[in-house]
């Protein structure tokens, strides 16, 4: 595949592995990436073993299906269960465990969930059943949030009245912010999510350099882009001159996608949004604007949007793996009570979790 | 869940195109995009073209890697 094996030579693979020793100063690094396909790739293609032992790389809260609030996850199931409701989601969140109940287990005794490729199906399912109202479970990040929104415009323009969508839409760079707030946290530099920046841009990072004096860079999925990611960041360390970088440049330009953010800001506010174990983070979700509330799933039924901070209920620690503070090894659920086939976290749910890609790869 | 491939511009209808990846085809949306023609690359996230993938920067960030020392 073009753009994709070339990303994937051996050669060039070794000479990273060898650059980054090269200039490797021996102390303590810890580096976070905040996207799921970052956690997926990094352990997929076995990079952790080309990095020296003293520069670990932390999966942050980079995969939208695992910080969905336990609030979200009751408020589908409970859609679910109305009359005529055929729920539309990425394939992702059916097995996220709710309070008492997952989407999977409602879909096993008879509810209408169907999953979809693409928010756009949703809206052929809407026009195939006029007599249903169809929710599309709207969960995602920057990279997402555009589709989400071109998908409300051509329903307003093919007049679709029985479709909404829930959101649970989330920003990355509040959430960043908020985790440099924590000073249990130790954290030498950022890996940017390299979709997510095709969408918002380089330039959405850099007060994140600027206040915090933090190495950003921007990296690709494949095993040279992450590579060429983490040696960049460190040669900002050992430079003391942090700066967002970006390694992705054949994808993301320094103000990103334009038509795509006027999308945004035509559909979107931005609101306070519940993470699953970091809690209640200003300015970090997106809510429907008014204006098209008649698409916001939220308002059609009367449901709250759940904002609230959840405490957590079990032993689970994913709010700790979430930033960095423990190893999901460290949890004393990992790999016992807590597995993929039966998850207790939600980090433990997704592919991209940060426990399921170290249940997969590591144990 | 922002997994995103590249696929290649194969003909463009409207607001729709058809993109293919080796045998494997299927039709995206191209509103996110202006100025792309068959041929070119763009990246597909959730049925989406999402950024028109640039060739010249494709090839330096290879030439970084094989200049680092």
């Amino acid at each position: 595949m073009k753009y994709v094996d070339e990303y994937r030579n051996m050669k060039l693979i070794n000479k990273l592995a060898a650059g980054i020793k090269s200039i490797n100063s021996g102390s303590p690094i810890n580096i976070m990436e905040v996207c799921g396909t970052h956690t997926q790739s990094f352990f997929r293609f076995g990079l952790d073993k080309l990095l020296p032992r003293n520069i670990r790389l932390i999966a942050g809260p980079g995969c939208p299906v695992c910080v969905s609030s336990q609030g979200y996850i009751d408020t589908a199931i409970a859609l679910a269960k109305r009359k005529g409701v055929i729920i539309t989601t990425f394939g992702d969140m059916l097995r996220i465990p709710g309070t008492r109940s997952s989407l999977e287990r409602e879909r096993a005794e008879g509810r209408e969930v169907k999953v979809v490729y693409s928010p756009l199906d949703s809206l052929k399912i809407a026009s195939d059943n006029p007599s249903a109202q169809v929710i599309f479970l709207a969960v995602g990040f920057e990279t997402t949030i555009p589709t989400v929104g071109l998908s409300i415009i051509s329903a307003k323009k093919e007049k679709i009245n029985n479709l909404s969508f829930l959101c649970a839409l989330k920003l990355i760079p509040p959430a960043m912010d908020h985790l440099l707030k924590d000073k249990r946290l130790n954290l030498a530099g950022f890996l940017c999510p390299g979709h997510v920046s095709s969408i918002i841009g380089a330039r959405a990072y850099e007060f994140i350099a600027k206040k915090y004096r933090m190495p950003c860079c921007i990296s690709g999925f494949e095993p040279t882009d992450m590579l060429e990611g983490i040696y960049i960041i460190l040669k900002q360390i050992s430079e003391g001159k942090p700066s967002v970088a970006n390694e992705y440049a054949r994808i993301v330009k320094r103000a990103g996608n334009v038509k795509a953010k006027k999308i945004i800001l035509k559909i979107f506010k931005t609101v306070d949004s519940c993470w699953r174990g970091l809690g209640v983070i200003p300015h970090s979700g997106l809510a429907i604007k008014d204006e098209f509330s008649q698409f916001d799933a939220a308002k059609v039924f009367n449901v709250l949007r759940a904002t609230s901070y959840e405490p957590r209920t079990t032993k689970c620690r994913c709010g700790d793996v979430l930033k960095g503070l423990i190893t999901p090894a460290q949890c004393a659920l990992f790999s016992k009570a807590c597995i993929p086939d039966n998850p207790i976290g939600p980090c433990m749910v997704s592919q991209e979790g940060a426990c399921s890609a170290y249940y997969r790869y590591k144990k | 869940m922002c997994l995103a491939i590249p696929m290649k511009i194969k003909k463009i209808s409207g607001e729709f195109a058809e993109v293919e990846s080796g045998k494997f085809t299927r039709k995206v949306n191209i509103q996110m995009l202006s100025g792309i023609k068959p041929g070119d690359y763009v990246l597909v996230h959730a049925g989406f073209a999402i950024e028109k993938v640039d060739a010249e920067k494709a090839r330096e960030t290879l030439r970084f890697i094989d200049e680092i020392r």
